[in-house]
């Protein structure tokens, strides 16, 4: 067992997963966002990056690390609710490059107005978990206290969001004004309602998900923080599938893992390109592409 | 009750109703017929606020709703079956019957397991998504998914459209007796006269926007005018 556990195989599976479940949560928080209101929001990396420097960093000088990533999500709501009431809800029923246009010009905005302020030296936040790999008998392995953070901490996300869309009235609420927005007006839904919380809630994950990669020893906080992995979450979200939000969190990690594989025995430049080819070869088995949303929409 | 009064609207430069006026008292069923075009959507979809009028009021029990929001205007107690049903066909059956309990107050196990009783074919397929219903299956569901919150008004949109007529006929005798147990105000559009007018108490039939009659619906019913050249029934 121990043998295994320290293997290249088994430190390339861990490690894969650690990443993966990173991709898997940017995948989730653009399905939240897609499902509700069928914008593809390209300003999902940095929306949580810019709560996470105002709740890490700035009120950091005051509180420890807890307090922060609750105030540090926090500002995520709010910027998730307030970006959809004022910058998307205008697109609504637009052609559908307006809002690809709109939220990449906000996500350029969002990155200059952080360098403005915080500067783009990379800020290490200090968290409380060990990022050296544990040991087993003499040998490290491929887990340490801070990726097992990461990974329990997305599971517990995911596993959340499933509850709260599964199992309570919010969120079939949530799902009913998603698929049937008329209907279920009709039915008394406030329907604008749920389109503001299913940013607010994509924006909380994305805000977990940034402190979680900011938190990183090795990564550290800066502007950009979020840009490579907004690329493979995205990836893993066209190839998982934009309005499924399983299928989106397990194209993450398995994306995760075959990356960590070619990381590691082909060498680290392959990575982006066989993830270009996941992405492409998906498409093309998918030949309606990831654009086009399943039904027409009337928000 | 409702009040329709000088209601007209339009669509860009087209006038879709004109000047209509009518009343649908409560306990009663009142038939809203013509043929295509006429105008019968778009007057259940102002009633629900899903459409602005341009000019007139509706009220329901006094209240007007032409400055009301939709979901506000369903929290009213005024439940609209859509043209064509508008089940959710993603959803389960229950699901859909649990989203029409949602913002009622009324406790959602016990209305479910009433509908369940009412509609004994719902209650065995309450785990089946709705996509895989028969026509008549979902008319029944989106029927019940509309009662399931108690509602004192119910607009139905063609309800009889793509069905049997063994099937119409046990879903209008469905309504005539909800209608009566329940004292709902009921909007019934049909293009189906005959069996609209089978269990109307009254009837408006419109004409490219307009009123042509508005009159008891036995009397409509007798109208060979009206029966010819607006309702298409030939003796
Ligand atoms: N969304 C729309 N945009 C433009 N015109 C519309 C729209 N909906 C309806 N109309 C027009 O308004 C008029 C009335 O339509 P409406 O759907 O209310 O008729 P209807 O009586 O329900 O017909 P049917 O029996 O075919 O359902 C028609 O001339 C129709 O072309
Ligand atoms: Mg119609």
């Amino acid at each position: 067992m121990d043998v295994f556990l320290t293997s290249r195989i088994a430190s390339d599976v861990l490690g894969g997963l650690t990443n993966g479940v990173i991709y898997g949560l940017v995948a989730l928080s653009l399905v939240l966002v897609w499902r509700s209101t069928g914008i593809l929001n390209f300003a999902q990396g940095a929306m949580p990056m810019l709560a996470t420097y105002v709740g890490m960093v700035t009120f950091g000088h005051y509180f420890g690390y807890w307090i922060c990533v609750v105030i540090a999500v926090l500002v995520g709501f709010l910027i998730g609710a307030g970006t959809e009431r004022v910058l998307v809800r205008p697109l609504y029923g637009k052609p559908e490059i307006n809002p690809v246009v709109v939220m990449v010009g906000f996500l350029t905005v969002l990155e200059a107005v952080a360098a403005a302020i915080w500067s783009s030296t990379p800020r290490s936040l200090t968290t409380p978990f060990s990022p050296i790999d544990f040991h087993l008998s003499g040998k490290p392995f491929a887990l340490s206290a801070f990726s097992l953070y990461q990974i329990i901490t997305a599971v517990v996300v995911m596993v959340a969001v499933a509850v709260l869309f599964r199992f309570t009235n919010l969120g079939l609420q949530l799902r009913a004004s998603a698929l049937a927005p008329e209907v279920s007006r009709l039915l008394g839904v406030r329907v604008n309602r749920m389109l503001t919380l299913g940013w607010t809630l994509s924006t909380g994950v994305g805000t977990i998900t940034a402190i979680l990669v900011a938190s990183n020893f090795f990564t550290g906080l800066t502007p950009q923080v979020m840009d490579g992995i907004f690329a493979f979450g995205f990836i893993a979200a066209a190839v998982g599938g934009l309005d499924s939000p399983v299928g989106s969190i397990v194209a993450g990690i398995v994306m995760g893992i075959i990356l960590q594989f070619v990381g590691d025995y082909v060498n680290s430049n392959a990575i982006i390109l066989v993830a270009l080819a996941i992405l492409i070869v998906s498409l093309m088995a998918r030949p309606n592409g990831v654009f086009s949303p399943v039904k027409t929409r009337r928000v | 009750m409702i009040r329709v009064q000088d209601l007209t609207v339009a669509y860009g430069a087209v006038k879709a109703l004109v000047d209509v006026t009518f009343e649908a008292r409560t306990s009663a069923i009142t038939a809203v017929l013509g043929a295509n075009g006429a105008g019968k959507t778009t007057l259940l979809r102002t009633i629900s606020g899903l459409k602005s009028p341009v000019a007139g009021s509706i009220t329901h029990d006094g209240a007007e709703l032409t400055l009301m929001k939709t979901e506000d205007i369903a929290r009213m107690g005024i439940a609209h079956v859509p043209e064509g049903r508008g089940v959710i066909g993603e959803f389960t059956v229950e699901e859909n019957l649990r989203l029409g309990a949602l913002t009622a107050k009324v406790d959602a196990k016990q209305s479910l397991a009433s509908q369940y009783e009412r509609f004994p074919i719902l209650g065995e397929r309450r785990r089946q998504h709705a996509d895989q219903l028969s026509g008549g299956e979902r008319q029944i569901l989106s029927m019940a998914r509309a009662l399931i919150a108690n509602p004192a008004v119910l607009l139905l949109d063609e309800p009889s459209l793509g069905l049997a007529p063994l099937i119409t006929a046990q879903i209008m005798a469905t309504i005539k007796e909800l209608c009566a147990s329940e004292n709902l105000t009921v909007i019934l559009v049909e293009q189906n006269a005959s069996s609209a007018l089978r269990i109307a108490d009254h009837a408006v039939v419109l004409n490219v926007g307009h009123v042509v009659a508005n009159d008891v619906a036995s009397v409509v019913a007798e109208d060979e005018k009206l029966r010819q050249y607006y309702l298409g029934m030939v003796r």
